[in-house]
């Protein structure tokens, strides 16, 4: 970007005197690089950004944390996981503090480190722990089909896989006040800009796909603030995301998972918002069905109406007091990229 | 001299003997510590300074170092940090059985040749071994004099002071992390001991206010914390903050900030801004300064909250930044 383009859209972000519009970033990659590159102190106060349902760790039910452990605690397995759920509060306990009495967890950081742990440790059974939207879907596709194609024995996935276009839709239909969408250009990368095409139709409201740099989000800010109103799917990520998205990641998603319903913390379940793993791959599912329980740790946590931009962390009476990174009483305060995490970091 | 450390190591008696013969007493030779009393007498000085640390970590020896250097480096830097000259250390350790005798071996030594180059005498020292599975933690005590005449404290930050840095943001934390989760790299820890730097910006007759090593919490965490006790706001700029391109892209894979990434080989220096360039010069001639860089300046606090950190980005937004929060866990995705 040429630093006279950046300087023109920086300087209409910040005098823009319109009406006052709410963007939503869905990504909690946006939310926290939007805390990192400073954006807020450059706009206009009329250029509200409210931060959406997209940390996977965040919109993991308690029922989900809660078979992990059990799961973990019985004797032979072992849960191979990401770092950022370790934290998350289930009913009772994290995973962590699980693994604390005796529960066997291992972090990695990819989920093909497993297969490694598998064929290291035979007589273990490991159990992938696999949360996460559009973007890590097509890299547990490939786990299973490693599995498969290699005959792995002691690997099974519990999945809580969710995807963006649903719960979308759901936060439109209940009437969350949105004027524009910050889109997650990641995702894209995979799905192709064009899956957020009906939505944009169908509510007559645009989407921006963009990437994560501080530049490349002002340039979808502007995008957005400058036509206001229009349903479209505006590209601001062109150099990663086609139209159509990566066909053979989709065809191998295709191969093992199927759409399914999805149950978010906070919301409940929505019908077509996740992916279950195939019928006739199910043995190498580890018991994700029915994990729809949902149990807030402290029932005073608005992480609920926060994941859905109807409330600020601000308005939560724990946040900062009983609820901080340090001790989390909802999900929105353990990852990195957790709303609630990010305001206490950087605009505390 | 047996291949793995077991509990008659610890008896007291002959074979406690060997092990201390066999391993310590032939590498931190000194007269002080050869005479083997119960307590090491020293020359000593008015005034000094005294700290303590323990060194707990996983892997004992990892890309770069040992906890044998590091244990220098910790107990070394943080005198420095008070404007003291490392004269004395002694160090405990406690020994798992089944330790490699020869892993012990190689940190032994590792850490006599650290203590050689920070310029610093072992000059005590005990060994206990417990029940275990072959771990090593080493707990270190040293001394230092104010050779300079010049106690420098976390609370002298003023307005207008220049805050300089000594090098690149990371390296230790990145060595560790990567190790632990067996993510091929090729980043090496920075743990190094800082003498030379502080002792020619004290010999020098910079005008330095604040010294302290960026070790846990990382860059962030310590520039909030001595801006907190300064009563005062500082404000760096994020394309100044020295960071090499194998951190960036180590913590751009696993989604950390080299703000809050911690080190063991690295300086914050604040000074008169007028000393700036004279500071920045001398850090950069020293064998562990050359990467170092001016990231910002004191500002007058005119926040409400006093003790504000912020960082002006590379896109022209202000960033306010605090003490790290939890423990960098990597993202998901």
């Amino acid at each position: 970007m040429s630093s006279d383009y950046l300087k023109e859209i920086t300087s209409y972000l910040r005098e823009y005197d319109g009406d006052s519009m709410n963007i939503m970033e869905v990504c909690g990659s946006h939310t926290a690089a939007i805390a990192k590159s400073g954006i807020k102190s450059i706009i206009s106060d009329k250029i509200n950004l409210v931060s959406g349902p997209g940390c996977p760790v965040c919109v993991t039910p308690s029922a989900y944390v809660d078979k992990l452990i059990s799961l973990a605690l019985e004797e032979g397995n072992c849960i191979a996981t990401f770092g950022d759920l370790m934290r998350v509060p289930g009913s009772e306990e994290s995973l962590n503090i699980a693994k604390g009495r005796g529960a066997d967890v291992e972090m990695v950081y990819s989920p093909m480190d497993v297969v490694e742990l598998a064929k290291k440790n035979p007589d273990k059974n490991y159990i992938f722990a696999a949360v996460g939207f559009e973007t890590t879907t097509p890299v547990y596709a490939l786990l299973l089909d490693t599995i498969v194609s290699e005959k792995i024995k002691n690997i099974k996935l519990l999945t809580a896989v969710k995807t963006m276009p649903a719960v979308i839709e759901h936060l439109l239909a209940e009437g969350a006040p949105i004027d524009g969408f910050l889109a997650p250009g990641h995702v894209c990368v995979v799905t192709g800009s064009k899956i957020f095409t009906p939505l944009a139709e169908k509510y007559d409201i645009p989407f921006a796909v963009s990437g994560f740099s501080g530049e490349e989000i002002l340039e979808a800010l502007y995008g957005l603030v400058k036509i206001k109103k229009g349903g479209r799917v505006m590209n601001f990520y062109p150099k990663v995301v086609t139209e159509e998205g990566n066909t053979s990641a989709k065809s191998l998603i295709d191969k093992y998972f199927t759409p399914s319903a999805a149950c978010w913390r906070g919301m409940g379940i929505i019908k077509g918002s996740g992916l279950k793993i195939r019928d006739e791959y199910s043995y190498l599912d580890a018991g994700s069905e029915g994990l729809n329980e949902d149990i807030k740790k402290n029932k005073a946590c608005l992480c609920d109406q926060v994941l859905m931009g109807k409330k600020t962390p601000k308005d939560c009476p724990l946040f900062g007091k009983v609820c901080t990174p340090l001790t989390p009483q909802g999900a929105c305060m353990v990852s990195e990229e957790g709303c609630c995490h990010t305001w206490i970091a950087n605009y505390r | 001299m047996e291949k793995v450390i077991t509990m008659a190591h610890g008896s007291g008696g002959k074979t406690t003997g060997e092990l201390i013969g066999a391993i310590f007493a032939n590498e931190f030779d000194n007269e002080i510590l050869n005479r083997m009393e119960d307590a090491a007498a020293v020359d000593g000085s008015k005034r000094i300074a005294m700290t303590t640390d323990s060194f707990v970590v996983t892997p004992l020896e990892y890309p770069g170092g040992d906890v044998g250097r590091l244990c220098i480096c910790g107990t070394v830097n943080d005198l420095l940090s008070r404007g003291a000259i490392p004269k004395y250390i002694t160090c405990g350790f406690i020994l798992e059985e089944g330790l490699e005798t020869e892993t012990l071996k190689r940190i032994v030594h590792s850490m006599a040749e650290t203590a050689r180059e920070a310029n610093v005498i072992i000059v005590a020292g005990d060994t206990k071994v417990i029940e275990g599975n072959g771990g090593l933690y080493i707990n270190t005590a040293g001394v230092g004099f104010f050779d300079y005449d010049r106690e420098i404290s976390a609370e002298d930050a003023k307005d207008g002071d220049a805050i300089l840095v000594s090098g690149t943001m990371g390296e230790h934390h990145a060595t560790i992390l990567g190790s632990r989760m067996s993510i091929a790299n090729d980043i090496e820890s920075d743990n190094a001991p800082l003498t030379d730097i502080v002792g020619a910006l004290l010999k020098n007759k910079v005008d330095v206010h604040v010294l302290r090593d960026i070790t846990r919490g990382g860059l962030a965490t310590v520039l909030k914390e001595l801006a907190k006790a300064s009563e005062s706001t500082f404000v760096v700029e994020d394309e100044k903050i020295p960071v090499s391109p194998q951190v960036r892209d180590f913590c751009g894979l696993l989604g950390l900030d080299p703000y809050y990434m911690g080190n063991e080989g690295k300086m914050v220096c604040i000074v008169d801004a007028k000393y700036a360039d004279k500071a920045l010069e001398i850090m950069k001639a020293s064998k562990y300064g050359q990467d170092a860089a001016l990231i910002g300046y004191v500002q007058k606090n005119e926040a409400a909250e006093k003790g504000m950190l912020y960082s002006k980005t590379s896109i022209g937004g202000l960033r306010n930044l605090d003490i790290l929060q939890g423990e960098g866990l990597p993202r998901i995705c």
